[in-house]
């Protein structure tokens, strides 16, 4: 453990692991009663409207001067219930529910959501259909790093970044218009397969993409690895040990930035990831700056997924035979008393899905994305449960940032890289 | 398409098939019950052992919790199941533990002695499901406002108002 700057011996600490709220402000008030000439506490809260928590997340630290004594996150304000929701919706109609949890990478999450169900259905998805995932999710993880990189940066003070992050994001965003008519919310995935064929020119338009990316990159790291005021607010920042970073639930780049190698894509895989060789970055230091090289890194690697996954998409179809769970074709369904069949049922009824509990897990830009879906064997789910990773990186918060600069706690935030749509659901 | 016959449900047919698995042995004297269902591996504990499971589990090298949640199964009784996925890194693979909770006694023990992280989840569900979990460092509400009358998420809670 880096030893804290600022000496806090007359200090302690709340005593709770993970202190809620109120152990923080009952803290500072046992610690104000400190006598003459030892070291008071005061109380302050950051947020939930505060441009460096990215989104609406409140924190109330306790500060003894510069120095971070305790810290409480207090979550909710983005609460939508969309678990809830999810139980009055036929499954498909879901799909454009779990875009919106985390709405920096909406195909991921279509993807843990559809996986799932597909798993219940035991639905075979064909290969194309998995290529195409596979290389719009790798998109999804690049579009949400250049997310991160620029905020992570504007919050430290270099502007210049964040600039240049929106300059390639917008040309991922262009993708997703192109690909599913929406910037965002793209819904693009289905049960079964994926909405529509893409567009003739998408795939130029994606190797257009890939060719110029590296040297974004290059241009990025130019800016920042080297300079001297980057590394000394990262370098050595809010660390996090391996055996913490398991205990607390740490998933993603922050853990294997802690040194664990644990990458789900590549030793769980789903949706055909064992066909494309990548590495996984790994770094011992686990501090901001490890989290930074760690992200880094993973972007250089999803370009090479991409890359394997556009040179090799095999011809075929884009969604599973199973005329009961897909939409048919409009040419089919005008032309064929079955198809309108089926098209009419699956609108009006949805379908049925067998009854059991399934558990699928991707790796998201943030780490385990998890989808818990309960079936009864009626055409809505029983209960969805989302296990998102910015919920579980959000409790070792504490662990990183106590004993360290209040300043610190921002460049901790955001090297993290939480969304809070995603923890408050 | 899947094959209902394909389950293995009950102890004795999961535990007679899956004799090597690590979570199976760990479990062997705490599981009252078992499935095992579109290859993955769940197993009923009773209430009071349920820390002592997720200890036996983690001896096991499940070291990883991933989640712990509930499900609302209205009408029937035991009414609450909590879900716990615990996953492996070294055997990658997970294990999910249930454990069912009649309504008139919603309470268990808190694992966050094993897995610090739990505290969070615990919390949720505590909150959306009105769940007690006996040890936890911090139960509070997480999600909605400390005053919040009911429980969001159990199945009597309507979508939209009371009725």
């Amino acid at each position: 453990m880096t030893p804290p700057i600022h000496d806090v011996e007359d200090i302690q600490g709340a005593a709770a692991f993970d202190p809620g709220v109120e152990d923080v402000v009952a803290n500072s008030a046992r610690n104000r009663q400190n006598p003459e000439g030892k070291d008071q506490t005061m109380v302050i809260n950051m947020g939930p409207q505060h441009p460096s928590t990215h989104g609406v997340l409140r924190l109330v630290l306790e500060i003894d001067g510069e120095t971070v004594v305790s810290l409480a996150p207090d979550i909710g304000y983005l609460h939508t219930g969309i678990e809830k929701t999810c139980e009055a919706k036929f499954y498909q109609q879901v799909v454009p529910l779990t875009d919106r949890i985390d709405y920096l990478c909406p195909m991921t999450n279509n993807l843990a959501y559809c996986l799932g169900v597909e798993k219940l259905l035991g639905l075979e998805i064909p290969e194309r259909a998995q290529y195409l995932r596979v290389l719009l999710n790798e998109l999804t993880r690049v579009q949400s790093h250049l997310v991160w990189l620029g905020t992570h940066a504007m919050d430290i003070g270099a502007l210049t970044i964040f600039l240049y992050c929106w300059r390639e994001r917008e040309d991922i965003m262009r993708i997703y218009e192109n690909v599913s008519g929406q910037r965002m919310m793209t819904s693009y995935f289905r049960i079964g397969g994926l909405s529509l064929e893409p567009p003739l020119d998408f795939y130029k338009q994606v190797q257009d993409f890939l060719n110029k990316m590296p040297a974004a990159i290059d241009q990025y790291e130019n800016l920042l690895t080297g300079n001297p005021i980057w590394m000394n607010r990262l370098k050595g920042v809010g660390y996090l040990s391996p055996a913490d970073a398991i205990a607390l639930g740490v998933t993603g780049p922050p853990l294997r930035a802690s040194g664990i190698d644990w990458d789900l894509r590549r030793d769980m895989p789903y949706s055909g990831y064992e066909k494309f060789k990548f590495a996984v970055p790994v770094s011992n230091d686990g501090d901001v700056w490890a989290r930074y090289v760690v992200r880094m890194q993973e972007m250089r690697e999803s370009l090479k997924i991409c890359q394997q996954a556009l040179d090799g998409i095999p011809p075929g179809r884009i969604v599973a035979d199973a005329p009961k769970i897909i939409l048919p074709d409009r040419e089919q369904m005008k032309t064929q008393m079955e198809s309108l069949i089926h098209h009419f049922k699956i609108v009006t009824e949805g379908f049925g899905v067998p009854a059991g509990e399934v558990y699928q897990a991707v790796e998201s830009p943030r780490g385990e994305m998890g989808y818990y879906i309960v079936s009864d064997g009626t055409a809505k789910p029983y209960r969805v449960h989302m296990r998102n990773p910015s919920y579980a990186t959000l409790q070792a918060l504490e662990t990183m940032c106590k004993g360290r600069l209040l300043a610190d706690v921002v460049a901790v935030i955001g090297s993290i890289d939480i969304v809070l749509g995603e923890i408050d659901r | 398409m899947y094959d209902p016959a394909s389950a293995l449900i009950g102890k004795q047919a999961v535990f007679e098939a899956h004799p090597e698995d690590a979570a199976v042995k760990a479990l062997a004297d705490l599981a009252t019950d078992a499935k095992y269902d579109r290859a993955e591996l769940t197993i009923t504990i009773a209430r009071e052992r349920i820390v002592d499971a997720a200890k036996a589990v983690q001896q096991a090298d499940y070291n990883f919790l991933e989640d712990v949640t509930a499900v609302d199964w209205l009408p029937s009784e035991p009414r609450f199941q909590i879900t716990y996925h615990i996953l492996s890194h070294s055997l990658k693979q997970r294990v999910r533990l249930v454990v069912r909770l009649d309504s008139d006694s919603a309470a268990i023990d808190s694992i966050t002695s094993v897995w610090p992280s739990a505290n969070f989840y615990e919390r949720e569900v505590f909150d959306l499901f009105g769940v007690h979990f006996g040890g936890h460092p911090n139960l509070k509400r997480i999600m909605m406002p400390e005053d919040w009358q009911g429980h969001p998420l159990r199945k009597d809670y309507p979508v939209e108002g009371y009725r």
